[in-house]
């Protein structure tokens, strides 16, 4: 890379904050992000894991919430605020790491499936057809029922559940932005420069590493940001149906306990009210932000508000 | 609209090409799924260990008369082609085989199961179709009012919102001596109620028909936001303004019809996201459908019951898909034409 290319992208990375920091729905949704992060982090300066134990916690069983417990408490006396914070953990975890999964799949099977569809021999072609056509496939089957039956499979195998659930959610979610990402690839394709560095001798990997792949990203980048919330969404779910995170706490085991506690039939609603709102504030801040990215980097939508 | 399709219908193309159309976005369709198909196959057949073992009934009732005939059912011992080959079979028959916990046909289970489902869900839709059409149409239309910035950022928070989770709070609130008690806590039909069955069935509806819709509200009416945004500045709107249509006229004859085009696609491919609503809400509120099979499919776990379910939901969403493609050439005259 030259100065030159690298000066470019300076310049257009500050220009991209100032229209990111001008837009006041996505710089709430960062700025939430960022406390959320940093609780979550901080998980265990505000708790110890022994507090969180069943067995070894203190408080009253089942409590309404009060000052000293602001969320109230759980069945076995754990105060519901430490469990929503260190469910934070889990789900965010689960939520970031299934979404770089989905985000890699995504990215290579639409630059390759835009790059090959596009033009080159029969056997490219028909590879580049292969991948888009299975991305169609992919795209029609229900994410629930596909996510359910591959942790049935993966709990057969014995797999640690929240790396399964993990797999099991970023090979879920792949499909929409492989058809995105194809779409913006033969976009970028039809313009002069690729002719160019293709004409100079550029061969595949160079012209889709090269010229493709850095004109996709900022639109992956929005996607990933709608994509996290999906794949929270989703953990929350799987874990509530109880094909989740087992063991660890994450905010869809807490409420699943209360549901199978019946918390909603016997007036404990604290238990399932403040980890599903923690849930709503998290999807709603990585909403507010892929929103927000989506408003900048697509001008379709700048050139109409 | 009817200014749009008429101009449309003058100029119609030939039957003919429109029958190649369908033809190739019919076959299309079985061909995926053929592939989910086959899909559902391999994804079971990848399940280590001895399924009749792991599926048959633990302890003092297992015989081993019993297992040997769940064996020859499974067709354990086959090789893996013989066994895709029984699987086509089977499937060209509609045969999903045994359910292990409904001691049932699996075809005989859904087929019982498939319209409650319809009802549920299709109620909700319809709702939430009507009222997201008409909440996104207002908010887009006046783009920035207080209408607009209050509805979105209601919309963006509802769709935020696991589906489930508003279920149980409407228990709560609703359905709990804890809050009003006024509506029944699960199922469908109360045998010991006086109101006419119709009557009893919507009364159980109410709840888990409020906690689907509101989210799909959500999407529809952010959808329709949209796509009313897309056509806001579009000349033919300032040719009906300019002619002294009244404002509301021209939102209802004018851009309303041609942004609920592509609303309507993504509407009707939408229901992969139905689907998992049905799931777990009807879990919560033990509605007695698909959604509620499969969660009960998941103890055990009920392998012949979720392939069925799965390629039951996965048929669906590509039916509705294939929907989407024929209506709207119907409704779009421009397609159409190209």
């Amino acid at each position: 890379m030259t100065t030159v290319a690298w000066t470019r992208r300076r310049f257009a990375v500050s220009a991209f904050w100032r229209s990111f920091r001008a837009d006041r729905e996505g710089l709430i949704g960062l700025i939430s992000l960022l406390v959320i992060a940093v609780i979550a982090l901080a998980a265990p300066l505000l708790a110890s894991a022994t507090e969180l134990s069943p067995t070894k916690a203190t408080g009253p069983v089942l409590a309404a919430p009060s000052l000293e417990y602001p969320f109230g408490t759980d069945d076995s006396g754990r105060s519901v605020l430490l469990l929503v914070i260190w469910g934070s953990r889990v789900s965010l975890l689960v939520g970031l790491a299934a979404t770089l999964i989905s985000m890699v799949i995504g990215t290579v099977v639409g630059v390759a499936a835009g790059h090959f569809g596009g033009a080159g021999g029969f056997l490219t072609r028909f590879a580049g057809g292969t991948l888009n056509r299975l991305t169609e496939w992919f795209l029609v089957i229900p994410y629930l029922p596909l996510a359910i039956a591959l942790m049935v499979v993966a709990i057969r195998y014995n797999l640690p559940l929240v790396l399964a659930v993990i797999i099991v959610i970023g090979i879920t979610s792949w499909p929409s932005t492989a058809r995105l990402v194809r779409a913006q690839t033969l976009a970028i394709e039809g313009r002069p420069y690729i002719e160019r560095a293709k004409v100079l001798g550029a061969g595949h990997w160079h012209q889709m590493t090269r010229h493709v792949l850095p004109n996709v990203m900022p639109l992956v980048l929005a996607n990933t940001t709608l994509t996290v919330s999906i794949a929270i969404l989703a953990e929350t779910t799987l874990s509530f149906l109880g094909l989740g995170s087992g063991d660890s706490i994450s905010w869809g085991t807490i409420i699943s306990s209360a549901r199978n506690h019946v918390a909603m039939s016997n007036g404990q609603w604290w238990w399932f009210l403040f980890p599903g709102i923690a849930v709503v504030v998290v999807v709603r801040a990585f909403n507010m932000c892929g929103r927000a990215l989506e408003r900048i980097l697509d001008p379709r939508l700048k050139e109409r508000s | 609209m009817s200014e749009t399709t008429g101009g449309g219908a003058a100029r119609r193309r030939p039957r003919a090409t429109g029958l190649g159309y369908v033809l190739r976005k019919v076959l299309g369709s079985v061909l995926t799924l053929l592939f989910v198909a086959v899909f559902n196959f391999f994804l079971f057949q990848i399940l280590p260990g001895d399924p009749a073992k792991a599926f048959a009934p633990k302890g003092r009732n297992s015989d081993p008369e019993a297992l040997a005939a769940l064996r020859r059912q499974y067709g354990s011992g086959l090789s893996l082609w013989e066994k895709f080959t029984r699987y086509v079979d089977r499937m060209v028959h509609l045969d999903f085989g045994v359910s292990y916990t409904q001691h049932a046909e699996v075809t005989k289970v859904i087929g019982e199961r498939l319209w409650p489902t319809v009802l549920l869900s299709g109620t909700a839709l319809l709702l939430a179709a009507g009222i997201g059409v008409w909440i996104g149409a207002r908010s887009g239309w006046r783009h920035g009012s207080r209408f607009d910035r209050s509805s979105s950022s209601i919309a963006v928070t509802a769709y935020s919102m696991p589906e489930w989770w508003l279920g149980l709070i409407l228990i709560f609130a609703f359905a709990s001596p804890g809050g009003l008690d006024i509506f029944p806590l699960t199922g469908m039909r109360d045998s010991r109620s006086t109101l006419p069955e119709w009557l009893d069935v919507a009364w159980h509806m109410v709840l888990p028909v409020a906690s689907l819709a509101v989210v799909y509200i959500a999407e529809y009416s952010l959808i329709m936001r949209s796509s009313i945004l897309d056509e806001r500045y579009s000349e033919y709107l300032t040719v009906a303004r300019a002619k002294g249509l009244r404002d509301d006229v021209v939102l209802r004859r004018h851009a309303l019809p041609n942004a609920l085009l592509p609303s309507v696609t993504l509407f009707l491919m939408s229901v992969g996201f139905i689907v998992s609503g049905a799931i777990t809400v009807e879990t919560i509120f033990s509605w007695p459908g698909l959604g509620l099979l499969t969660s009960e499919a998941l103890r055990g776990p009920d392998v012949p019951l979720l392939q069925g379910v799965f390629i039951v939901f996965s048929a669906g969403v590509i039916l509705m898909n294939l929907v989407a493609d024929l209506v709207y050439p119907l409704l779009d005259p421009r397609v159409r034409r190209s």
